[in-house]
């Protein structure tokens, strides 16, 4: 067995334990970096995030899986100081060229958080934000897109009636499916989910489970999980990080019962994270 | 010292006594902070004990002073001298000695008694067109009988002040009757009519000329700005005279109208008057119309004295001040702080607001915002006179003052905004209290959290669309907490006030029937001054006292419910972002 000091040397080598299948690449990751001020967080990541598959990332705390997620719909712009390096190419355009327009990449790509976040607002506000904030006024569509997120969502029958009670008396795993219903009604190509069951209860984990394998074949998914059993049971392809370095990325089976790193082996068996 | 067992073992022979002392009496009293705590304590206690005594001394005397008192009829010991007045109250104090060697062998006993001192009575005698003076003191130790004659009438009048007196005789339609043969209904009847006529007199000279008047100086101004643009015998300039001869020869024609039948009414009231006579029978006449309120004070039933309780405090709220503001209402100083209050929050938030949402949201964080929220916080300790000053200088005379050059140059050299007024006003406090409203924004915008923020930009939200959507509906609890604080502060000061608009008596409000209805630049009486202006400024400190009460108790009720309203919807905001997180 490696010792974990051992493991900490890092290396951009990537392990591709075998090709990842798929219908193709919607996001295309090609020796990327990316730093913190000075303090580098990704160190010349690549990797293809194939289109209509759940894609899991794990790796242990502070491997850079995060921010890579957050990476994808530039949600890193937010912090300051933060600088990149490389390519990001979704469905052919690069998302960090000066001329890309960021809020039209981010209605492209849902994202749903750690915590559930909803807005203090109705459970139908809520819903068809991604509208309002396109100015659609048109009732019907609004009524119609409610319906079909919370459907999605697998939320339409627990809420249907209480459409505009405030969304913050719902319970923690109502509130995440309501944010994925969120994340969904503007019709996104891409689903970004960090961590959307950290926070709840393995019943509303288990809903939430089901749900992304519901939205998986209509949605790239792309999950972060520490949850190795979560990891193996919803994704399709995963992707091994560890201090800010792919270790491995391959098929989600493969990965698990037969990696090829020694550190893959230790962090899915437990030894470390 | 001597040292005391706390706790004993079971089994004291394991341990030396030394040993369980050290171990279990060690900690000073002082490290536990008691002493410290009883002092904090104490120290709050005793500061809500003064705000509690404070507001009780306001509630109760501002509650008691509008009910009728009795009116004492005084016989001194001398045989020659009677009063009669209302008691104010009563105090000790120490006579000289040459009033002690007039005191009765009793007196001087208990005067001894009670280390030099004794008690005196002040007394509201009125009548102070007779005596020059409203009050007077009685040591009680001169007086020889009390009485309260059921025939005295406590009389209100619009000039000099109250009138103590019995009614003598009344004409009533030029007829004369003595006071025997008076019906009360009658009288009551006939003053009421009088009262009617004088309301209707003030009326007419009021709105009727007042608007002629305001009609003849816009026709007037508008010559003159015809003038200044075209140039003095041009022929729009000519028009323009020809128009205004014309014009107030008409407005003329109204005016006599309207004096006419002012005069007949006043004719009218001159037929009715009461004859009274003070306690030493000295006649007194009064108009009918001229008296605002008269009851028989030792002769009230209580609902009769609350219906006169009742009636002064509708007064006080309904009507216009008089006699120096020391009696009547304060409806333009009720009226004046509302509207500032008012215009203050329109003008003070959205200023505070937009300046913490920039500071918060957009600037870079960094020495120069450091800098700057300094400041801010630092505004809050600037004297509340300097700021008057400030808008003294800055609005009245500069943007006022360029205003009038622009627009009003008709009017000039008389200001119409190049002086203190309402909006000035407004404004200066806006900027007094802007300080509050930004640093209570700011502390509610950062309190939004950030996976709310998060949330809505990756929903495709641009960072204006997420702060209106979002942050700001959350903030709003936080931000309102600020206006209130604001609109408190800004309610009660009085200091820059007196520099920039508010006056001791306005003749006009500031909103009324001639167009533009709001008038900004008038200036405006403001209940906070009319406090100071009333206890310390007034002829009759003495008399003004009672009315420092009840002003202060209106201003704290005006601004306490003020506050109670912004709290009110505050709370509902609140409500809505109140639920279960899971």
């Amino acid at each position: 067995m490696a010792s974990v000091t051992e493991l900490a040397k890092p290396t951009t080598r990537t392990v591709y334990h075998t090709k990842p299948g798929g219908h193709g690449a919607i996001i295309d990751v090609a020796d990327f970096s990316l730093w913190y001020g000075k303090s580098q967080a990704l160190f010349g990541l690549s990797l293809k995030i194939e289109k209509d598959l759940v894609t899991a990332l794990i790796g242990p705390s502070g491997c850079g899986k995060s921010t890579l997620l957050r990476s994808l719909n530039r949600m890193n712009d937010l912090i300051e100081g933060v600088s990149v390096a490389g390519r990001v190419t979704f469905a052919g355009d690069d998302i960090y060229d000066r001329g890309l327009d960021v809020i039209a990449l981010r209605k492209r790509m849902g994202m749903v958080f750690q915590k559930p976040n909803p807005f203090p607002m109705s459970i139908f506000e809520n819903v068809i934000y991604p509208l309002r904030v396109d100015g659609v006024r048109d009732k019907a569509v609004l009524a119609e897109t409610v319906e079909r997120a919370l459907r999605g969502a697998a939320l339409w029958d627990e809420v249907k009636d209480r459409l505009h009670d405030n969304a913050l008396g719902m319970s923690g795993g109502q509130q995440q499916r309501l944010c994925i219903a969120r994340a969904i009604a503007g019709e996104p190509e891409v689903l970004l989910m960090d961590e959307p069951c950290s926070a709840l209860d393995p019943l509303a984990t288990a809903r939430i489970e089901e749900l992304i394998d519901e939205l998986s074949g209509r949605y790239s998914i792309v999950i972060v999980t520490h949850n190795m059993q979560q990891a193996s049971r919803v994704s399709d392809n995963t992707a091994f990080f560890y201090l800010g370095n792919l270790v491995e990325y391959g098929e989600t089976e493969a990965i698990f019962t037969a990696p090829h790193d020694e550190r893959t082996r230790s962090y899915i068996t437990g030894r470390f994270g | 010292m001597d040292t005391v067992p706390i706790a004993r073992d079971d089994n004291p022979t394991d341990r030396t006594p030394a040993q369980s002392a050290s171990s279990l009496r060690a900690t000073a009293l002082s490290a536990y902070g008691e002493p410290y705590l009883w002092g904090l304590g104490g120290a709050l206690a005793l500061g809500v004990l003064m705000i509690v005594g404070l507001l009780f001394l306001v509630f109760w005397n501002g509650i008691a002073t509008f009910y009728p008192k009795p009116i004492a009829e005084i016989r001194l010991t001398d045989g020659a001298t009677i009063i009669a007045g209302e008691p104010i109250r009563s105090e000790l104090y120490r006579p000289a000695a040459d009033e002690r060697g007039r005191m009765s062998p009793e007196a001087q006993r208990a005067m001894d008694a009670a280390d030099g001192h004794a008690n005196r009575t002040l007394y509201r005698i009125g009548n102070y067109d007779l005596y020059n003076e409203d009050f007077s003191w009685v040591s009680d130790h001169t007086v020889a009988s009390v009485a309260h004659p059921a025939d005295y009438h406590f009389v209100e009048r619009l000039e000099w002040g109250p009138l103590i007196g019995r009614i003598k005789t009344a004409t009533l339609s030029g007829q004369s009757r003595s006071a025997a043969d008076l019906d009360r209904a009658v009288l009551d009847q006939a003053h009421d009519r009088a009262r009617a006529r004088w309301a209707r007199i003030r009326e007419l000279e009021r709105d009727g000329i007042g608007a002629i008047n305001h009609e003849l100086e816009a026709e007037r101004l508008h010559v003159r700005k015809v003038a200044l643009t075209d140039g003095e015998g041009s022929s729009e300039h000519r028009r323009a005279t020809d128009e205004l001869a014309t014009r107030s020869v008409e407005l003329q024609a109204q005016y006599q109208r309207l004096v006419g039948e002012a005069n007949a009414l006043k004719a009218e009231n001159a037929r009715n008057e009461i004859v009274f006579a003070d306690v030493t029978g000295r006649e007194i006449k009064v108009p009918l119309a001229g008296i605002v309120r008269m009851y028989p004070a030792n002769a009230l039933n209580v609902f009769q004295a609350i219906g006169v309780y009742l009636s002064r405090w509708w007064e006080f709220l309904s009507d216009e001040p008089r006699e120096a503001n020391t009696e009547g209402g304060v409806l333009p100083a009720i009226f004046g702080t509302f509207a500032m209050t008012l215009l203050l929050v329109v003008a003070v938030t959205p200023f505070g607001v937009i300046t913490a949402l920039y500071l918060r949201e957009y600037a870079k964080q960094g020495r120069l915002v450091a800098a700057v929220r300094i400041s801010v916080n630092n505004l809050a300790g600037v004297p509340s006179i300097v700021y008057g000053v400030f808008g003294l200088g800055f609005f009245a005379y500069l943007v006022g003052g360029s205003i009038d050059a622009w627009f009003f140059q008709e009017r000039l050299p008389s200001p119409t905004f190049g002086t203190g007024g309402l909006l000035w006003s407004s404004l200066t406090l806006a900027i007094l209290t802007v300080p509050v409203v930004i640093v209570a924004s700011e502390e509610a915008l950062a309190a939004v959290p950030l996976s709310v923020r998060e949330g809505s930009l990756a929903c495709g939200a641009s960072k204006w669309q997420t702060i209106r959507r979002v942050v700001l509906p959350q903030a709003m609890p936080g931000i309102m907490t600020g206006v209130i604080l604001a609109m408190a502060r800004g309610a009660g000061e009085v200091a820059p006030l007196m520099l920039v608009g508010v006056v001791k008596l306005a003749p006009e409000l500031p909103i009324d029937g001639i167009f533009p209805f709001l008038h900004l630049e008038r200036s405006f009486m403001h209940l906070g001054f009319h406090i100071y202006d009333v206890g310390f400024q007034s002829r009759n400190s003495e008399a003004g006292k009672p009315m420092v009460f009840v002003t202060t108790l209106l201003l704290i009720t005006l601004v306490a419910s003020m506050n109670a309203f912004a709290i009110v919807v505050r709370n509902r905001l609140k409500k809505r972002f109140a639920g279960a997180q899971f």
